[in-house]
């Protein structure tokens, strides 16, 4: 079961099972300090494990970011005078850093201690 | 809940699904560079009837929202196909969520936002789903070369999810 919020990259790569969660991106699994609503939108998508019968099918969740919407307008559609920015094609994106990227500096140095003199397996994802 | 019918249409409210792979298109040809290379799986979708009931299952999850626990090395940006094991009684503030393809404001304030920990063990506690895996397993999204996904990481995950027994996986993308 995949629960999604992109709809069109999910139709595109056609998981067996799908629950789509029309909300931004960073939300899949629901919003910040709200447990009873991200109950809701979980239970759904574990039930619909039962529910979804025909391969290649997706569920539409009934939950609504906000009435309107306007964060639709905006996704990768920088403002023209936002940000300094002087047009609609500059890039935005964040560079793609090819080194750990911690959250904090006390992570980075928590994950050296960790690993003080060898190397990880788990985090270098060959522990089996 | 009803299969392939959006919510209610009408009024002011923005009924389309974002078009990302459009809008994606459109931003990279702006920039002056090839279109991206979306996945298209044109195959059928692989297809294991459920059996038991979710109050009898174990539930493993699969999350791309670059979340780590501290003391873990953190994922890079760019085309990191590790993953990481992540024990399914950490404590969710030791919890991080690092990514460059999504707005992280919110994932930090609450991880539940893109790993589903304490809304998945609240389930677990109330008998709503039998167990959870010992481990969940995260990685990166924005892995620009699908190779490396389908021939590595996908694989290794499935060994995982296979090794630990579970009956259902959630996945949940960024």
């Amino acid at each position: 079961m995949s629960l999604s919020s992109a709809r069109d990259i999910t139709r595109a790569v056609n998981p067996p099972r799908a629950a789509y969660l029309d909300y931004p991106l960073g939300h899949t699994s629901g919003r910040p300090n709200r447990p009873e609503l991200n109950r809701a939108i979980v239970g759904d998508a574990l039930r619909a494990f039962h529910e979804l019968t025909e391969p290649g099918t997706m569920f539409h969740l009934p939950y609504r970011w906000s009435e309107e919407d306007h964060w639709k307008d905006r996704v990768m559609r920088p403002s023209p005078k936002g940000n300094g920015r002087t047009d609609e094609t500059q890039d935005d994106r964040v560079e793609r850093f090819a080194d750990p990227q911690y959250q904090t500096e006390d992570d980075a140095a928590e994950a050296a201690g960790t690993h003080e003199g060898e190397e990880c397996l788990v985090c270098a994802g060959i522990d089996y | 809940m009803s299969a392939d019918t959006p919510p209610e249409e009408g009024g002011p409210y923005r009924a389309s699904p974002v078009p990302y792979i459009d809008r994606t298109r459109d931003q990279y040809a702006g920039l002056g560079y090839e279109a991206y290379g979306w996945a298209h799986i044109d195959e059928a979708p692989p297809w294991a009837p459920v059996t038991k009931p979710l109050s009898e299952s174990k539930l493993g999850v699969i999350a791309t929202g670059g979340v780590y626990a501290a003391g873990q090395t953190a994922f890079t940006y760019k085309d990191d196909t590790t993953y990481r094991a992540i024990p399914t009684d950490v404590d969710s503030a030791d919890l991080r969520a690092t990514h460059f393809a999504y707005d992280l404001t919110d994932a930090r304030e609450d991880i539940n936002c893109v790993f589903p920990i304490d809304t998945l063990r609240s389930f677990r506690d109330e008998g709503v789903v039998g167990a959870l895996a010992d481990n969940f397993y995260t990685c990166m999204g924005g892995i620009y070369s699908q190779r490396r996904v389908i021939e590595e990481l996908a694989p290794t995950l499935v060994d995982r999810c296979l090794a630990d027994d579970v009956d259902l996986v959630l996945l949940v993308p960024v």
